[in-house]
């Protein structure tokens, strides 16, 4: 997989490992090439903006893997978990076709397929190119993309540019050997094991070379990365700039992700993640050097549905042997959906163009204000437009006074599923105080009277004033309202140890 | 001569492909290797495939009966560093 991790792993991780990983900004995308920004417009893990708009799905179909990462268990088997290299149904190609199918049929947004795992889909090199064999021909507007460990991707090159298959992600955690023996501790290589620093090598040799054949031969290669703290944390950076140099075209940063309970080895022997703090500030070090991406949401490997969305179980094999489905009648369905959220997403340029003027004012005033971080409740569509208590994830967004720029995701335990008052609600709000650390406003459609209280309570407030508005301008105007009743002055020492603590 | 599957075996099909005389299978519960078929690779490659690619310790045993991957082979960790692995790893 690329996954990651495969218990974790793709999707929500890694195991699927990568797929799921996605894009940059607007603003990050607006240098590129004509021809590459058509690939990626509505492709939602690359692009940060189209994310709001379209859907992805991944298909279980590649369960072998070929290496063993540290932060992977193998076992991919667990429906009661979301991250990379966790299915809860490992699929045929013949029941990958026939699920792409009805999810496209029924989710018109839907603009691409990934195969990411739960193992490595090129370890099952005959299921994956058999499942996106099929699909090129039935449902030819459908992009499709893979997620790899990298380790035989030069064999694999040929076939997938045979295929179009025009977007390619590598797990790519190191270009130090000694580095690569902390994170996968053996690689199989000419039918052999091969353990420690010399399989980290081949690895390592294996990836760089396939992405530079890849980007020779003009595909979109995104790299992911998990940031390792003590392992990998101050190596990414270099990371950064020799996969930048080989012609990758973004690079997602992901936080590790390692409980016990996961099995992993990483999860077991007590490894930590890092911080969101420090997940932000190596992000914005290799921002220098590439595009970032920072809305991938560690996607599991049968993923369906809108970026953090999961709408799985509506599509198990067992229903979808039950659906009946006009092939031709869905495909044109789709065209006329896409054009009309191509028609949506200029309008909504038009409206938040406007913002930049609003901002660009606060600073010909000369006040010298400091960025902000605040958290939006989406889903989907780029507007703010969700209850505080449905939102599984936050958007987070930083505004300054020359812009505002998405920083990432941060997941967050379901609150409330519906009912106003559920059981352990408390201790769940605490959990998303906890969650929305730094943040100094959330920005959603609607809340309930005693989250309001626990939010300002802890430093954040909470904002229910631009439901259905969307997000950019919104959070310009919050940021304004900042600026002018004096909150985003600079804080003096003693407030920013205060708060450091 | 045969290898075994046992049940601590997570059932990541990475072994079942790479079986040279296709002696592996899926049971009920994990997977399994036909007595009667396995070779142990010998005549087709220096290691045995399955034993060279599964990635849990203990879940193959050899044609005597003990772990083909023992404790700590797959780790890189013996189990008597163990516990200094683990401080140090915390210390991360
Ligand atoms: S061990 Fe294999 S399946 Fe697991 S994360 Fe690594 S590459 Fe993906
Ligand atoms: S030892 Fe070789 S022949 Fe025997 S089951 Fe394993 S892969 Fe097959
Ligand atoms: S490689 Fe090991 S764990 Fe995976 S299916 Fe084979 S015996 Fe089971």
């Amino acid at each position: 997989m690329a996954l990651q991790l495969i218990g974790q792993a793709t999707d929500d991780g890694a195991a699927g490992c990568t797929v799921s990983g996605c894009g940059g900004s607007s603003a990050q995308l607006s240098h590129l090439s004509a021809q590459i920004r058509e690939k990626v417009h509505n492709h939602p893990c690359y692009s940060e903006d189209a994310h709001h708009h379209y859907a992805r799905m991944h298909v279980a179909v590649a369960p072998a893997c070929n290496i063993q990462c540290h932060y992977c268990n193998r076992k991919y088997d667990c429906a009661n978990e979301s991250r990379p290299g966790v299915v809860s149904e490992l699929l045929t190609p013949d029941q990958a076709v026939r699920k792409v199918l009805a999810v496209a049929a029924a989710i018109p947004q839907m603009s691409v397929l990934g195969i990411a795992g739960p193992g490595d889909p090129l370890a099952n090199p005959e299921r994956t190119f058999e499942t996106f064999r099929r699909l090129s021909e039935k449902a030819p507007d459908i992009k499709l993309c893979v997620s790899t460990n990298g380790l035989t991707l030069p064999d694999h090159v040929e076939a997938l540019c045979r295929l179009n298959i025009d977007h390619v992600t590598i797990t790519i955690n190191c270009v130090d050997a000694d580095i690569g023996a902390m994170i996968y501790p053996w690689v199989f290589w000419n039918n052999r094991r091969v353990k420690g620093r010399k399989g980290a090598a081949i690895l390592i040799e294996q990836q760089q070379r396939g992405l530079a054949m890849l980007s020779a031969r003009g595909v979109l290669v995104k790299v992911n990365s998990v940031m390792i703290p003590g392992v990998n944390d101050q190596h990414l950076e270099e990371v950064s700039r020799v996969v930048k140099a080989k012609g990758a075209f973004l690079h997602n940063v992901m936080p590790l992700i390692a409980e016990a309970e996961h099995g992993t080895f990483y999860g077991v022997m007590g490894q930590r993640g890092p911080t969101h703090t420090e997940l932000q500030r190596l992000q914005d070090r290799c921002a220098g050097d590439m595009n970032m991406m920072r809305h991938c949401r560690q996607c599991r490997a049968d993923a369906v549905g809108m970026l953090g969305e999961e709408r799985g179980d509506e599509f198990c094999m067992e229903k979808v042997e039950q659906m009946e489905i006009d092939y031709t009648a869905a495909m044109q369905q789709r065209a006329e959906y896409h054009a009309a959220i191509e028609a949506n997403r200029e309008a909504q340029k038009h409206h938040s163009g406007e913002r930049f003027v609003a901002v660009s004012a606060i600073k010909r005033s000369q006040r010298e204000t400091r960025p902000v971080l605040m958290a939006v409740a989406s889903s989907g569509g780029g507007v703010i437009n969700q209850h505080f208590g449905h939102a599984r994830a936050f958007l987070v967004y930083e505004a300054s006074p020359t812009d505002v720029r998405f920083i990432g995701h941060r997941k967050v335990d379901l609150y409330c599923s519906g009912g106003e008052h559920c059981g352990d609600a408390e201790s769940t709000l605490a959990r998303i105080i906890r969650a929305l650390d730094g943040c100094e406003a959330v920005l959603c459609s609607r809340i309930g009277y005693e989250p309001w209280e626990q939010l300002e309570a802890a430093g954040i407030q909470p904002n229910g004033e631009h439901a259905m508005e969307p997000i950019e301008s919104a959070v310009a105007a919050v940021y304004d309202e900042m600026v002018k009743n004096g909150l985003a002055e600079h804080r003096t020492p003693s407030e920013r140890l205060r708060i450091g603590a | 001569m045969s290898y075994q599957i046992i049940e601590s075996c997570v059932t990541c099909h990475a072994c079942e492909p790479l079986c040279p005389a296709r002696a592996i299978y899926r049971a009920d519960r994990h997977f399994s290797i036909d007595a009667n078929k396995c070779t142990g690779c010998d005549g087709d490659y220096a290691d045995p495939q399955c034993v060279s690619i599964c990635p849990i310790e203990g879940a193959i045993l050899d044609p005597s009966g003990v772990a083909a991957n023992p404790p700590g082979s797959l780790t890189g960790i013996a189990p008597e560093r163990l516990p200094a692995a683990m401080a140090e790893i915390q210390a991360r």
